[in-house]
C-alpha cells in the first residue's frame, strides 16, 4: 500500500523535490476522427504557475482531463510528481485537485455541506471535516453564505467554492480550468490573489486560460495550444517579445491605400503589419506603445488618411497571428467566442 | 491565506510517499454511506421525487382491484390476496427504475466529474444513491399494503408475514436496481434511460403471475412467466403475506437477485468508469 510498492510497480522514483510536477510526452486524445489533443509535450516544474493558453476548442480542457485521470490517454505518457498517470490513477487523484467548469459542487447541498461531503469522501473524520469546511469558508469569504443553497450564489462565489472544494486535502498540484472566465474584473483580481497564495504555500498550479493578460499576470511559464498542438512555450516576456508589447490598430479611410501603408510601416519598424480581414484595417505590433505616434506621423506624412485608431494590449488573436500565422480559429462556433 | 499557512507548507514528495495505492473495503463502505447521505439530503430537498413513489401504489391498488377483481377472481375481496403482492412487486420495480433515471440526470452535472476526480472507490457514487433508495422501497411497499388494508385486504400471514413480504420486496428492488443503474450509465440521456427501463419493466411485471393466475395463460407464455424472477417474488410474497409461509420461492427470488447483482453491478461500474 505504501510508496515502496508503488516504485516497484513502475511508478518511478518518488523521492526528493527535484521531480517535475507534470511531465508529459506526446499526449494524444482522439474523439473519432478528430484529434482534440495531438501530441503535446509538457513540463511543469514544482512550485510554479504554468499557464496553458489557447482559444476554445484548442484542446486545453481535454489535456487537463487526461492528466486528472478523467479521460483515458490514447497515446503518449504522463507523470505527475514521478507517478505514472495511466498506471496509478488512484495515487494521481490524491495528488491533484481539480477545479473547472466540469468539476464543480453539488447544487442540492449548501456550501458547508459540500465541503464536509468532499472531506468525508476523502477519509477525513467528520469533526475534522467540519473544521476544515469552516476554515475554508472563512478563507474564501463565504461564511455568510455557508448555509445558503448554491442556487443563490453569484458566479464569483460559485468559483470560489469550487476552488475551496479542491483544497480540502491540500493537494500539491492544482488544475484550474479557466478559473476566471465570465467573472467581473474585481472578482477576477481576487481570484488571481488566491491563486498566487496557493503557490506561496508550496503548491504547483496548472491553469488554462483564453486571456493573454491572465497568463501574463499569473504564470511563470506559458504554453500556447492550438488545434491540439503546442505552438509556443516560454515565459510571458518571451511570448510578448514575439508579439510586441502593444498593438496599434489603424482603420484606413481608403482600403486601396493599404499597400502604401504597409510600406510606410515596414520602413519605419522593419516589420510588416498584420492585415485584418476587415477592409482597410492594419494591426501593427509595437515594442513600446510610444511608437504608435511615430507610425501615425509617418502615415500622415505619406498622405494616407485614417478613419480610426486604437492602441491596445495584444489580444489572443494577435498572439495566434504572430505565432501560427493564422487567426485563432477553433471550431466554427468557437471563433465567435474568442473574437467576441 | 493566513489559515493556510497555519496548516503548514505543502510538500509534494511527502504526499507521494503517503499516497495509498488502492481503496480498502472499509473506505469503500464509508464512502458509499457518505454518498447515501448526499442522496438522502437530495430526496428530502426535492420532495416531488416522492410523488410517484406515494401515488402509484395507492392508485394502482384501487384501480386494479376494481377493474380486474370481478373478471379474474369473481369479486374484489377474493382478488386482493392475489393482487396485493403483485402490486407490491410492480411498485418496487417502478421505484428502482427511477434509480437509473436519476443517476443519469446526476451524472450530467458537474459534481459527478468532481466525484470522478477524487481518490474514492468507483462504485461509491453508484451504490450510495441505491442505499438511500432503500427508504423509497420501504415507503412504496408499506403504502401498497396500507392501501390494500383500506379497501378490505386482510392478510392471513399477519404482521410478521406482511413484514417478511415487505423485506423481501425491498431486497429484490435493491438488487434489480443494478440493472437500471447499468442502463443509467450506458444510455445517452435521462429520457433514453426512462424509455429503455420501461421496455425492461413492462414485460417483467406483466409477463408474470402478478395479476393473473399462470394457469390461465397459453403454454408458451406460461413457460416464460414461470422463470421470470418477478413471478418468484410475487409467489414468495403471497405465501408470506397470506399464510406466513417461507417457501422455496424465497430462495429462488434470492438466487435471482444474486445473479442480477453479480452480472450487472460489475457491468455498471465498468461502464461508469469508461463513460467520461
Amino acid at each position: 500500500m505504501s510508496i515502496t510498492e508503488l516504485d516497484r510497480a513502475g511508478g518511478g522514483t518518488a523521492t526528493g523535490g527535484t521531480e517535475p510536477a507534470v511531465h508529459a510526452e506526446g499526449l494524444v486524445k482522439a474523439f473519432g476522427e478528430h484529434r482534440a489533443v495531438d501530441g503535446i509535450d509538457l513540463d511543469v516544474r514544482a512550485g510554479e504557475i504554468f499557464g496553458v493558453l489557447g482559444p476554445n476548442g484548442a484542446g486545453k480542457t481535454t489535456m487537463l482531463r487526461m492528466l486528472a485521470t478523467l479521460l483515458k490517454i490514447d497515446a503518449g505518457r504522463a507523470e505527475i510528481f514521478g507517478v505514472d498517470v495511466a498506471g496509478n490513477p488512484h495515487v494521481i487523484r490524491q495528488l491533484v485537485g481539480v477545479t473547472g467548469q466540469y468539476a464543480s459542487v453539488d447544487e442540492n447541498l449548501t456550501a458547508r455541506e459540500n465541503l464536509w461531503l468532499f472531506g468525508r469522501l476523502q477519509g477525513i473524520a467528520s469533526p475534522r471535516a467540519r473544521r476544515i469546511a469552516t476554515e475554508l469558508l472563512g478563507q474564501f469569504g463565504l461564511e455568510e453564505a455557508a448555509n445558503k443553497p448554491i442556487s443563490q450564489f453569484s458566479g464569483g462565489m460559485r468559483r470560489r467554492l469550487d476552488l475551496a472544494a479542491s483544497l480540502i486535502t491540500r493537494p500539491p498540484l492544482i488544475f484550474l480550468d479557466e478559473p476566471t472566465t465570465g467573472l467581473d474584473p474585481r472578482t477576477r483580481g481576487q481570484m488571481w490573489d488566491t491563486i498566487r497564495g496557493l503557490v506561496a504555500d508550496g503548491c504547483t498550479v496548472l491553469l488554462t486560460t483564453q486571456y493573454l493578460d491572465e497568463a501574463d499576470q499569473l504564470a511563470d511559464r506559458i504554453a500556447v495550444i492550438d488545434h491540439g498542438r503546442k505552438v509556443a512555450e516560454g515565459t510571458p516576456d518571451e511570448l510578448k517579445t514575439a508579439v510586441g508589447d502593444s498593438t496599434l490598430q489603424v482603420l484606413l479611410a481608403e482600403p486601396r491605400e493599404v499597400p502604401a501603408a504597409v510600406d510606410v510601416v515596414r520602413r519605419l519598424l522593419g516589420s510588416d503589419p498584420v492585415l485584418s480581414p476587415e477592409q482597410g484595417r492594419l494591426n501593427v505590433a509595437l515594442d513600446q506603445a510610444d511608437l504608435a505616434a511615430d507610425v501615425l506621423i509617418a502615415l500622415r506624412t505619406a498622405g494616407i488618411s485614417i478613419t480610426s485608431v486604437n492602441v491596445a494590449k495584444p489580444s489572443l488573436d494577435e498572439v495566434f497571428l504572430a505565432l501560427t500565422g493564422h487567426e485563432a480559429d477553433g471550431d466554427d462556433e468557437d471563433v465567435k467566442e474568442v473574437t467576441r | 491565506m493566513s489559515t493556510m499557512t497555519v496548516r503548514g507548507t505543502v510538500r509534494a514528495a511527502d504526499r507521494v510517499s503517503a499516497a495509498r495505492r488502492r481503496v480498502s473495503m472499509g473506505e469503500t463502505l464509508s464512502q458509499t454511506m457518505t454518498m447515501a447521505w448526499r442522496a438522502l439530503k437530495k430526496m428530502v430537498r426535492n420532495p416531488e421525487q416522492f410523488v410517484d413513489v406515494a401515488l402509484q401504489p395507492i392508485l394502482f391498488t384501487a384501480m386494479f382491484a376494481f377493474i380486474f377483481g370481478g373478471a379474474i377472481a369473481g369479486d374484489v375481496q377474493s382478488y386482493l390476496p392475489l393482487m396485493i403482492p403483485g402490486i407490491l412487486a410492480q411498485t418496487v420495480l417502478t421505484t428502482c427504475m427511477a434509480t437509473g433515471t436519476q443517476l443519469r440526470e446526476d451524472m450530467e452535472k458537474g459534481v459527478f466529474d468532481r466525484f470522478k476526480s477524487l481518490p474514492i472507490a468507483r462504485i461509491a457514487p453508484l451504490a450510495g444513491p441505491m442505499v438511500a433508495d432503500l427508504l423509497r422501497y420501504t415507503i412504496a411497499a408499506t403504502l401498497t399494503f396500507g392501501m390494500g388494508l383500506a379497501i378490505g385486504y386482510r392478510p392471513g400471514g399477519g404482521v410478521l408475514g406482511v413484514l417478511g413480504a415487505i423485506l423481501l420486496s425491498v431486497v429484490t428492488g435493491w438488487s434489480l436496481a443494478w440493472v437500471f443503474t447499468w442502463v443509467g450509465t450506458i444510455a445517452r440521456s435521462a429520457q433514453a434511460v426512462q424509455g429503455i427501463s420501461m421496455m425492461i419493466m413492462f414485460p417483467l411485471t406483466f409477463l408474470s403471475n402478478a395479476f393473473v393466475p399462470v394457469e390461465s395463460l397459453p403454454d408458451w407464455l406460461a413457460a416464460f412467466v414461470r422463470v421470470n424472477p418477478v413471478s418468484h417474488l410475487v409467489t414468495a410474497a403471497r405465501d408470506l403475506a397470506n399464510s406466513t409461509l417461507v417457501t422455496s420461492e424465497v430462495a429462488w427470488t434470492m438466487l435471482a437477485c444474486l445473479v442480477v447483482i453479480v452480472i450487472f453491478a460489475p457491468l455498471a461500474v465498468r461502464s461508469y468508469k469508461r463513460h467520461m
